[in-house]
């Protein structure tokens, strides 16, 4: 059953955006001269268009979809991966770490850690990263097939291969840039497309007061229900949402994972990049007004019998990403129906082209100039970055072939994430706070915490650890099951780097300037006024956060 | 390269163009609707969303053009 139907201007709104992207990638290609240009965007964003296309990054289709058919099952506690569960992170990268990442003039996080360490750790990360952005990518092109199949009807071969085309094209075209200028069009779209959805819901539904105060107690608070993990639907206290969330997997996500610290690296100067995620801190902070919000309606909706999610052509259940498309049928009319589909479209496709544009850099940089032409010209590393991003979107379009025929994959998907990123987050802060960590006790604490992460998850999926021993919680979600797995693998990784630091070598303090506090010239904003300053606005944004969740507490 | 490279337009322009032009079809589909002897029943269709909403990104989308017309990158 198809939930909506498109008419003649709808199409014309499709094709107007799919113009737009191919258009823009066209007109980018002569601004391409350099390497620079191509993987680094010139470095010439300001520090608005360097944020939005840092929060834009992180908004794919797939997380807005995800969510809020996750506030459906979860409630009000999905605000904290928005709130506590990425504010705090990534206003301690743009803080604290950008002077490292920026002034060392890296192009890539594993080039941070050449610097910092050595080859081999590079490469280790690299490898592992290159391959979660092109699995990331290519679950990401299936879902996106899968959710217009069922809302629309779409033909799901046909949908992967156009996307992936487009995709392919604009980045081939015009490097990061492209990537850049399509995150900032599909902000806009997804402000305009969906965000009304909500505000119709509030409409209808008589107020946001009156939707809160209808939800059952065990989905309508941020914090009242924390104290004990079986007062809430997430299955996690306070301690795993802050340890778990609040630390590990959301400093492990925002402030290592390149994807998005890619975008803070194209801004035009120091300044700007640390400005980046503070100012994208706070679009990240008004998100849950579509997402959560949208949730919710579709939950109070669902509860009084006006709508019906539609079955997932898989598993055949009851499918809790098709909310905001349901919504959208409901509340839509041509044209915005058009505008709708529109932004979940762009939403998927920026999501593809941000996964692309950091695996094109990362190969080209982190593997193909390590391993095999350390003297590479511009030229040749633009040509290669090129070819790459083909081969990237072949083997996107092959993950999502693969993600068609294993059904769970999508929740390996998620464990990669703490597999990678929480360990790597405990080796970039010794890293960048502690000079006597050594490359030896990075390299196997790494090894270390990735393969304890990855240990525990076969463990607790196959029976062998018993998941309460590691969430303490009789009853943990999937998603506590992985806050708690995080803290665990981020704990051996950071411990294991200590202690074998201890016992082996550091590099000479000379080597380690620029990389380490400490050891580097701090940039101060001496030049803008006090309300200008990178700290300041990060105050706010700070004052904020404590706001909201005092206020939804 | 540098000559080129002054003349590369603001992202901002760009937005402005696709939120002027979808703004511009959503308010048209908005009026064509209103007119129309057979008006779509979507819920809350009483309240017009398409008009003010189109009409919203579509004044967005202008003021962005107007702003950001000329500028370049540097």
């Amino acid at each position: 059953m198809n939930t909506i139907t498109l008419s003649f201007i709808d199409w014309l709104i499709i094709l107007v955006y799919f113009v737009a992207v191919i258009g823009i990638g066209y007109y980018l290609k002569k601004f391409m001269g350099t390497k620079e240009d191509f993987f680094e965007a010139g470095r010439r964003n300001s520090a608005w268009v360097a944020g939005i296309a840092f929060v834009s990054a992180n908004l794919g289709a797939l997380e807005i979809l995800g969510w809020t058919g996750g506030t459906m099952k979860y409630g009000m506690f999905v605000s904290h991966f928005y709130w506590i569960g990425a504010i705090p992170a990534m206003l301690f990268l743009g803080i604290y770490m950008m002077p490292f990442y920026y002034s060392s003039k890296i192009h890539s996080i594993p080039g941070y850690l050449l610097l910092r360490f050595d080859e081999k750790t590079r490469i280790l990360n690299g490898i592992s990263f290159a391959i979660m952005t092109i699995l990331m990518s290519g679950i990401n092109l299936y879902l996106m097939a899968l959710v217009f199949y069922v809302i629309l009807g779409w033909n799901l071969n046909l949908s992967i291969w156009i996307s992936a085309a487009v995709i392919g094209v604009y980045i081939t075209f015009g490097g990061l840039l492209s990537a850049i200028f399509t995150e900032i069009i599909q902000f806009f779209l997804i402000w305009f497309g969906l965000f009304l959805v909500s505000v119709l819901g509030i409409v209808e539904l008589g107020g946001l007061g009156n939707i809160l105060n209808t939800l059952p107690q065990r989905m309508s608070g941020l914090w009242s229900t924390a104290a004990n993990a079986s007062s809430n639907e997430m299955g996690v206290t306070w301690v795993g949402i802050v340890l778990g969330l609040g630390f590990v997997l959301s400093f492990g996500y925002w402030t290592t994972d390149f994807l998005l610290v890619q975008r803070a690296f194209s801004a035009k100067n120091l300044d700007s990049a640390r400005k980046t995620p503070i100012y994208a801190s706070f679009f990240k902070m008004a998100l849950p007004f579509i997402v959560v919000v949208g949730g919710l309606v579709a939950w109070k909706l669902q509860d009084m019998g006006q709508i019906k999610l539609l079955s997932h052509p898989i598993t055949g259940g009851e499918w809790n990403d098709t909310a905001l498309p349901v919504l959208i049928a409901r509340y839509f009319p041509t044209g915005l129906a058009g505008l709708g589909i529109t932004a979940l479209l762009a939403g998927f496709m920026a999501g593809q082209a941000g996964n692309v544009s950091a695996f094109n850099t990362v190969f080209t940089y982190d593997i193909y100039r390590a391993l095999f032409k350390k003297d590479a010209t511009d030229e040749h590393l633009i040509y290669v970055g090129r070819v790459i991003t083909v081969v990237g979107v072949f083997l996107s379009i092959l993950t999502a072939y693969a993600a068609m025929r294993f059904n769970t994959i999508m929740d390996y998907i998620q464990a990669i994430f703490s597999w990678v990123n929480a360990p790597l987050f405990a080796t970039m802060l010794l890293g960048m706070f502690w000079a006597r960590c050594t490359s030896a006790g990075a390299f196997w604490g790494l090894i270390l915490g990735m393969a304890s992460s990855f240990g525990m998850f076969i463990g607790i999926n196959f029976g062998w650890i018993n998941a309460a021993v590691l969430t303490f919680s009789n009853q943990p979600s999937d998603m506590g099951n992985n806050m708690w797995r995080a803290w665990w693998a981020w704990l051996i990784c950071f411990v294991a780097t200590i202690v074998i630091s201890l016992f082996t070598k550091p590099k000479p303090r000379e080597e380690l300037v620029g990389l380490v506090k400490g050891l580097t010239a701090e940039s101060a904003s001496i030049e803008e006024p006090w309300y200008k300053r990178p700290a300041f606005i990060a105050v706010v944004a700070l004052a904020i956060l404590i706001a909201l969740n005092v206020y939804f507490w | 390269m540098a000559d080129k490279k002054e003349g590369l337009k603001t992202i901002w322009y760009f937005a402005g163009i696709v939120l002027t032009l979808m703004g511009a079809l959503v308010m048209l589909a908005a009026i064509i609707d209103l007119f129309s002897s057979t008006p779509q029943k979507t819920v809350l269709a009483n309240l017009h969303p398409g008009l003010w909403w189109g009409a919203l990104m579509l004044l967005t989308g202008i003021l962005y053009l107007i702003k950001n017309r000329g500028k370049v990158v540097k």
